[in-house]
């Protein structure tokens, strides 16, 4: 069992996601920057698609009850067992009453905490991932206790690496959306060159953008959109759908990011720059 | 299958999406829902979200959008094949008493009729489910008559009751969970569109057809229970998809 001494600042657990259920109007859910998590699990040999923590910014405090091992993967939050530094993507034991702590954001945004075994938490419509009100919890809380489930036998030989790259660089890779032909030339133009800042109002439902482009006068009837859909709102906002994403809506889909893209976009915080590549 | 011209967009690299001509009609959901079933059959691996004039596929590995394309128009041309399915239409009930009806009298008053009249008229109507979205168990309803048409209110509560039950713009449906919301609010419904304990955790399908009943405050008090100890039973009615 871990126990929360304190949650960090949005500190949820994920998984590989809901799916099937989007004609219900539920969303995907799951981590932000899927490849982190994977690689977090495999190196312990979990399932890929074990539950991990996903931790936003500042960290949580964990105490361990008994042995585990873990890795952490993805952003880099100056992670301590006990006072002792560590290394992302490396696989530690902890010792029962050993706490887990994280400090200063170094790189990044988000991190994945994996514990052998994954978290064993409920699953709700075939997943662990927390969403409300589809799951009771939307966030860890001080006191809670975290159960692990059973080690896997998964081979722990060729895990890939993370790419670091996804911590830095300065290009998002997106794809033409549904209305892209929608767009002026003018509208074009300052998508392809303009450089683009994430607003405060981010979060795992979606990322605004501090920068408006030409707004436009379009309405569509309500159709589908996924994570990583780039809306466009009659008044110029950029609006980028994220994981939790509803799973309609109404403004013009101009771009759409690819699966490494959105994974990218995950680890940007408020303030943080970037471009957009359109292929 | 009818003939429509579907339009066929990739959309990122993980899903497909296709449209239909750009309007609201019933004919077009009918269709919609028909090549949604004859994919499933074909292509099981595919999730399809329908809404209004589209329809789009979602792989969870990278697909060729071209190859999918190639296959789909196959699929849509076929003449045989039959996958008919029964709409349901599903009676739900509504109080239209205080404390749920907040703003009946208000809009009531400034279009010049009574809440007696607004009831009438949103129980005699029957719905049509265009989309399921916006929230889990979200209904985007087709069908409000146009005397019920009434503009959002101004500034959006930052706490709607889940159940409730509103009218904005051309629209009418019912909030599957407490939210913030710029409807007018009518009346509240005991039912849960949307329960995650349950498998499916919502029954009603876009396609479907949807009518609202009066019911009074002791009743809605009665229901309510029997919703949240699972013993409710939402009233259908199996209808003929003539078309499919």
């Amino acid at each position: 069992m871990i126990k929360v001494l304190n949650p960090g600042l949005f500190t949820t657990l994920q998984d590989e996601g809901r799916f099937g259920l989007r004609d219900k109007g539920v969303p995907v859910s799951g981590a932000m920057d899927p490849r982190a998590a994977r690689v977090a699990n495999l190196l312990l040999g979990n399932k890929a698609g074990a539950a991990v923590m996903e931790i936003t910014m500042t960290g949580p405090e964990l105490e361990f009850d008994k042995e585990c091992d873990f890795a952490i993967c993805g952003a880099m939050l100056s992670p301590e067992l006990d006072g002792e530094a560590l290394q992302n993507n490396t696989v530690y034991t902890a010792k029962a009453g050993q706490h887990l702590k994280f400090g200063r954001l170094v790189k990044g945004y988000r991190a994945y905490l994996a514990v052998k075994g994954g978290f064993d938490t409920p699953e709700v419509l075939g997943s662990r991932s927390w969403y409300k009100p589809v799951t009771a919890r939307a966030m860890l809380k001080k006191g809670d206790s975290l159960e692990t489930g059973k080690a896997g036998k998964q081979s722990t030989k060729n895990v890939p690496e993370y790419p670091q790259e996804n911590l830095e660089g300065d290009y998002i890779e997106v794809y033409k959306g549904p209305e892209y032909d929608l767009l002026s030339a003018d509208q074009k133009s300052q998508l392809e060159k303009g450089i683009f800042k994430v607003a405060n109002e981010s979060n795992r439902m979606a990322y605004q953008l501090q920068e408006k482009i030409l707004g436009h006068s379009h309405s569509i009837l309500t159709s589908s959109t996924l994570p990583g859909t780039v809306q466009l709102t009659p008044d110029g906002r950029i609006i980028i759908l994220m994981k939790d994403a509803q799973t309609t809506g109404g403004y013009p889909r101009i771009l759409q990011l690819s699966d490494e893209g959105l994974a990218f976009l995950s680890q940007k915080k408020t303030g943080d720059q970037f471009l957009f590549r359109i292929k | 299958m009818q003939n429509f011209e579907l339009k066929y967009r990739p959309f990122g690299e993980r899903a497909l999406l296709i449209e239909w001509p750009e309007e609201i009609s019933e004919n077009i959901l009918t269709d919609i829902m028909a090549f949604s079933r004859r994919i499933a059959e074909a292509m099981p691996t595919l999730e399809r979200v329908p809404a209004y004039n589209s329809l789009t596929l979602i792989s969870r590995e990278p697909m060729e959008a071209e190859d999918l394309t190639a296959g789909l128009r196959k699929l849509y041309d076929e003449k045989s094949g039959n996958s008919a399915k029964k709409r349901k239409l599903w009676n739900i009930p509504v109080c239209y008493e205080a404390p749920f009806c907040q703003d009946l009298e208000e809009i009531a008053q400034a279009s010049g009729t009574s809440p007696e009249a607004i009831i009438e008229g949103h129980t005699q109507a029957t719905y049509t489910v265009y989309a399921i979205g916006f929230l889990p168990g979200f209904m985007y309803l087709g069908g409000l008559p146009e005397a019920l048409h009434f503009p959002r209110r101004e500034s959006p509560r930052p706490k709607v009751a889940a159940g409730s039950v509103g009218i904005g713009g051309k629209q009418t449906g019912i909030y599957p969970q407490e939210s913030p919301g710029g409807w007018n609010i009518i009346g509240n419904s005991p039912i849960k569109i949307f329960n995650a304990e349950n498998d499916p955790p919502c029954g009603i399908s876009v396609g479907d057809k949807i009518r609202f009943y009066a019911i009074d405050k002791d009743m809605h008090e009665l229901f309510t229970i029997q919703v949240d100890s699972g013993v409710f039973q939402i009233k259908t009615l199996e209808l003929d998809d003539q078309s499919a």
